[in-house]
């Protein structure tokens, strides 16, 4: 029986394990409209809520990939709908600066990805999810920057 | 004696009278600048309260120390358990200077206690890349002759082409005095530079953007795999103040504290970030690393990050905000994940 399970899970596909930062109050809601308009995502993405998308340090994007995450996913309400107001605007600088300098250092594209996703969108989150497993999927585990030791 | 020797004798005979003017004339309390270094290749920050010592002031080709860095604690004096603003002159060239407008712009110090002792700089002398060359010899001298530089030991002598063994950033260097504006007029005195060409091309950037993303990985690894993590390069630098570094916080530590590369790499990529739109390419944290890696690469990318999507270069006005201060609505997102 055993050797049964272990094959099954061998012949199995490698599934990526991606962390996603959701904004409380667009895109966390966003994901929940989702879930209970019972639209298919992929479970490959393990949520963590934050307050706004401009919580978010850059430091917390590239420690994810240290701790062995395959991916990151980044997801705030659109530009001008801010719950406090500007925190995405901030955030977007962040972002484009960190991706940039990601790229530069060797990271793939698309290892961190961004998006926006407001909370009446759920159709919007699943297929970005949906996307953004895809793109993860197509570059293989993390193995670049995981820390070995 | 050649004609950069001469530029620099001139240079340091001017910068010593107006040093001693604006002591003699009580201007400034105290006066921040370049003396002689204690080991070969080397200069040290000095500070002057006395017209007497002036001529301990030095301008030479070895000057990488960029003093921003002793503007904050020296800013401020205690006088009788009270702290009194200081007056304070400092000795500048380019990069110093656009570091000490950049202080400004953050508010970190004030625009009326300060006085910029303008100088021209020629480009510094990139010494870890002599001292590997020279290797374990003693070095008794060094001057410049023509356009090499000479280093003189006991038995030998090597000449240094000084066009190629400038720091990496000097080279690309396009403001060499302190960049002139209005708003700055009333602080700069001595040597200024009134046009100077915001055309960067960033050749060397691009050249390494070129490269795949696995050769890219491997040369950062390489380039970084010898830091020790001594943080030298953040203590060098004049806009790492913050009282409390991240890599000094232990509740919660931001990143482990081995050897391992990807903790080497995450620090200086945070340490890139954080000085985004804020770095002035003085070269001052390539110059002081005891395992002699060059910065310049991650620094000029970090800028040109800055200059292609917000168009901003470090330290040249006191008006404009910084882009990480800043906002725009129509900022560009071509990063982010659409529907197709």
């Amino acid at each position: 029986m055993n050797e049964v399970i272990i094959e099954e899970a061998q012949e199995k596909e490698w599934e990526p394990k991606i962390i996603a930062f959701l904004c409380n109050w667009c895109s966390y809601a966003g994901a929940d409209l989702a879930g209970v308009s019972r639209i298919q995502y992929p479970p490959n993405i393990r949520i963590v809520r934050v307050p706004c998308s401009g919580r978010l340090n850059p430091f917390f994007l590239i420690r994810s990939l240290v701790d062995g995450w395959d991916g990151v996913l980044v997801s705030g309400c659109h530009p001008g709908d801010c719950h406090y107001i500007s925190g995405n605007l901030v955030a977007r600088r962040r972002f484009a600066i960190l991706n940039d300098l990601l790229e530069f250092f060797g990271i793939e594209p698309g290892r961190v990805n961004f998006m926006w996703a407001s909370a009446a969108e759920g159709e919007r989150f699943a297929v970005l999810v949906r996307k953004a497993t895809a793109i993860v999927k197509k570059l293989g585990p993390n193995k670049k920057f995981k820390k070995e030791w | 004696m050649s004609k950069l020797n001469l530029d620099n004798q001139k240079i340091q005979e001017k910068m010593r009278e107006v040093a001693r003017n604006l002591l003699k004339e009580k201007k400034v309390d105290l006066i921040i600048g370049y003396s002689e270094g204690t080991v070969p290749l080397s200069s040290a920050p000095v500070f002057i309260r006395k017209e007497e010592e002036v001529d301990k002031l030095i301008w030479n080709n070895l000057c990488y120390v960029n003093l921003a860095k002793y503007l904050i604690p020296n800013i401020k004096e205690n006088v009788d358990g009270k702290l009194v603003d200081l007056k304070v002159g400092i000795i500048s060239k380019g990069c110093v200077a656009r570091s000490i407008i950049h202080l400004m712009v953050e508010h970190q110090i004030k625009k009326e206690n300060i006085t910029i002792i303008g100088i021209k700089c020629n480009g510094i002398i990139n010494r870890r890349k002599i001292e590997k060359e020279v290797g374990a010899e003693e070095i008794i001298e060094t001057y410049l002759l023509d356009d090499n530089f000479i280093v003189k030991g006991k038995d030998f002598e090597k000449k240094f082409n000084y066009d190629e063994y400038m720091n990496e950033l000097c080279k690309h260097c396009t403001i060499k005095s302190p960049p002139k504006s209005d708003s700055l007029k009333d602080i700069i005195v001595g040597e200024s530079q009134e046009s100077y060409s915001l055309e960067e091309k960033f050749e060397d950037v691009i050249e390494f953007e070129e490269k795949t993303p696995d050769e890219r990985w491997n040369y950062m690894k390489e380039l970084l795999q010898d830091c020790t993590r001594c943080y030298a390069c953040r203590e060098a630098c004049p806009l790492c103040y913050c009282n409390l570094c991240f890599v000094d916080q232990n509740l919660p530590t931001w990143f482990g504290k081995t050897s391992e590369i990807s903790d080497i790499l995450i620090f200086h990529m945070v340490r890139a970030l954080h000085l985004a739109g804020r770095c002035v390419e003085c070269g001052a944290c390539s110059s002081v690393c005891p395992m002699g890696i060059d910065l310049s690469i991650i620094n000029r990318k970090i800028n040109r990050i800055v200059k292609d999507r917000y168009d901003f270069t470090s330290g040249l006005s006191l008006e404009k905000l910084p882009p990480m201060m800043a906002f725009k609505m129509e900022d560009k997102q071509e990063f982010m994940l659409e529907e197709d």
